[in-house]
């Protein structure tokens, strides 16, 4: 049996997604030790995000099909039109409810999973977009003692999302995209 | 004791009671979702925790039924993924044809969405008329609105996009009439539907059937549920039948997935074989 994944990092991205994840998922090592979870809004119809970013990555990407055992080293995406949720025991779940506040995916949906599954193993990271889902997420995230990253509003291509995060008052970083990923790996030195 | 492990408790005791007071099987649905479900309508409901509102749950139906339209989601719409009923019309209608009688189920059927759809590449195919549609919800008050085939006009823009992407070969507008906000949907296409309760999680399954279509609800369930469940199907299945799932479903790492073949790769349509 695979051994049970405790920490997860999750991340919530909308308008100006691709750009920002090809940075920071290029810059992450392909045996990052914790499974990735994102949710990223795209208009339905719109094709795979992971085939389209595997390109410029090191670490797998991969659509997230439901009942997928989380691995490290593994960027899951929420498939166009479904929630992505996780269960707890490491099991990826999707459902149709209806949209949050029209977004389904939405980034809310997946962070209130993973802190309600993984507890305080949860980093959550809010990118560039312009809505606010994800705030609420993330103060889940932070209340069940996980870890908080949140995309600074000056250097995101859209400033809303992090700027409504900003304003939960939960965030643990604000930082420029370019140090994300080398934050989220001192944040995981060791976990191997 | 924390939190999280006292909610723990408190779910599996409320989904005993709910089971054994009302026959409702919740206990194997997938749990982030049931208790995102649960959440919400707590506080809609303005409960304070799972515990209060249990003995309401048990002492009062209207209550129940309350929490059973919370708890089960009845989203849909018609031609819902439209490459799968292109599909539907394209590779497995030729073979519905060589019957001379065909029995259909569509399980979880919510408000009829997919069962007037279905009804309507029937009709199309020219063999609605040999049909018999079995379409079976936990839900009945949603079943209630499915046979009533009415729906809101506004979204019917929707459907009739999703319907000409599915090679609809007429137009949409033909089947239904609008009136007000509401659109009708065309009596004929319901005669040959049987809108009718029953629970994947407790029932047992329903004779021979040609084609079963459970789309978007097996999501919902755990593994050992999703084993249920398609054992069902399988019974019901005759050899050469078609089961279609939803576009994120998997039958590969199920059990019964031996006697089954994809036919069209990712629509998730899978044919029972032939016994050798
Ligand atoms: C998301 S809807 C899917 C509707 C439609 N099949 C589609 O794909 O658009 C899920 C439906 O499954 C029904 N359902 C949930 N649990 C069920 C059970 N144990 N037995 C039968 N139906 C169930 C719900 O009431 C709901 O109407």
């Amino acid at each position: 049996m695979q051994q049970l994944t405790r920490s997860v990092v999750v991340i919530g991205v909308s308008a100006g997604g691709f750009e920002a994840l090809k940075l920071l998922l290029g810059a992450l090592p392909a045996d990052f030790p914790l499974p990735i979870l994102i949710v990223q809004h795209l208009r339905s119809g719109s094709g795979s995000l992971a085939d389209s970013l595997q390109h410029f990555c090191g670490i797998r990407l991969k659509e997230a099909d439901e009942g997928d055992r989380i691995v490290p080293g593994i960027v899951y995406f929420a498939p166009p039109d479904y929630h992505l949720l996780v269960e707890r025991d490491g099991t990826l779940a999707l459902s149709v409810d209806p949209p949050v506040r029209y977004a389904r995916p939405s980034v809310d949906v997946l962070f209130e999973s993973a802190a309600e599954s993984f507890g305080a193993g949860v980093i959550g990271v809010i990118l560039t977009g312009a809505n606010d889902d994800g705030s609420k997420g993330l103060q889940l995230i932070k209340t069940a003692g996980g870890t908080t990253i949140v995309q600074d509003p000056a250097d995101a291509e859209v400033a809303q999302m992090p700027l409504n995060a900003l304003n939960s008052g939960v965030a643990d970083y604000v930082l420029p995209l370019a140090r994300i990923a080398e934050r989220l790996c001192t944040l995981t030195m060791g976990l191997k | 004791m924390d939190l999280q492990r006292l909610e723990e408790i408190e779910l599996r005791l409320l989904l005993d009671g709910v089971f054994e007071a009302y026959g409702y099987d919740f206990r194997n649905y997938a749990e982030a979702s049931l208790k995102r479900r649960l959440r919400h309508w707590l506080a809609e409901q303005g409960y304070a925790s799972l515990s209060i509102a249990q003995g309401e749950i048990l002492r009062d139906r209207a209550v129940f039924t309350s929490f059973l339209q919370g708890l089960t989601v009845n989203v849909s719409e018609m031609f819902r993924d439209p490459k799968f009923f292109r599909t539907l019309r394209e590779h497995v209608l030729p073979f519905l044809r060589t019957w001379p009688f065909m029995r259909i189920w569509v399980a979880g059927c919510a408000g009829g969405e997919e069962a007037y759809s279905l009804a309507i590449v029937l009709h199309e195919g020219g063999v609605l008329r040999r049909c018999r549609i079995y379409a079976t919800d936990i839900n009945e008050a949603i079943l209630d609105r499915a046979r009533d085939g009415i729906f809101a006009l506004r979204d019917m823009q929707n459907f009739t996009r999703n319907y000409q992407l599915a090679g609809g070969t007429t137009e949409f507008a033909d089947y239904y009439t609008a009136r007000y906000d509401r659109a009708l949907m065309l009596p004929a296409l319901r005669e040959n539907i049987l809108f009718t309760p029953h629970n994947l999680a407790v029932d047992a399954d329903f004779g021979e059937m040609h084609l079963i279509l459970c789309r978007n609800v097996l999501i919902y369930f755990n593994p050992t549920l999703k084993e249920r469940a398609l054992g069902l199907f399988d019974t019901a299945l005759t050899a050469g039948g078609f089961l279609c799932l939803g576009m994120k479903e998997t039958l590969e790492i199920r059990s019964i997935a031996a006697n089954y073949r994809e036919i069209a790769k990712g629509i998730r349509i899978y044919r029972k074989d032939y016994p050798d």
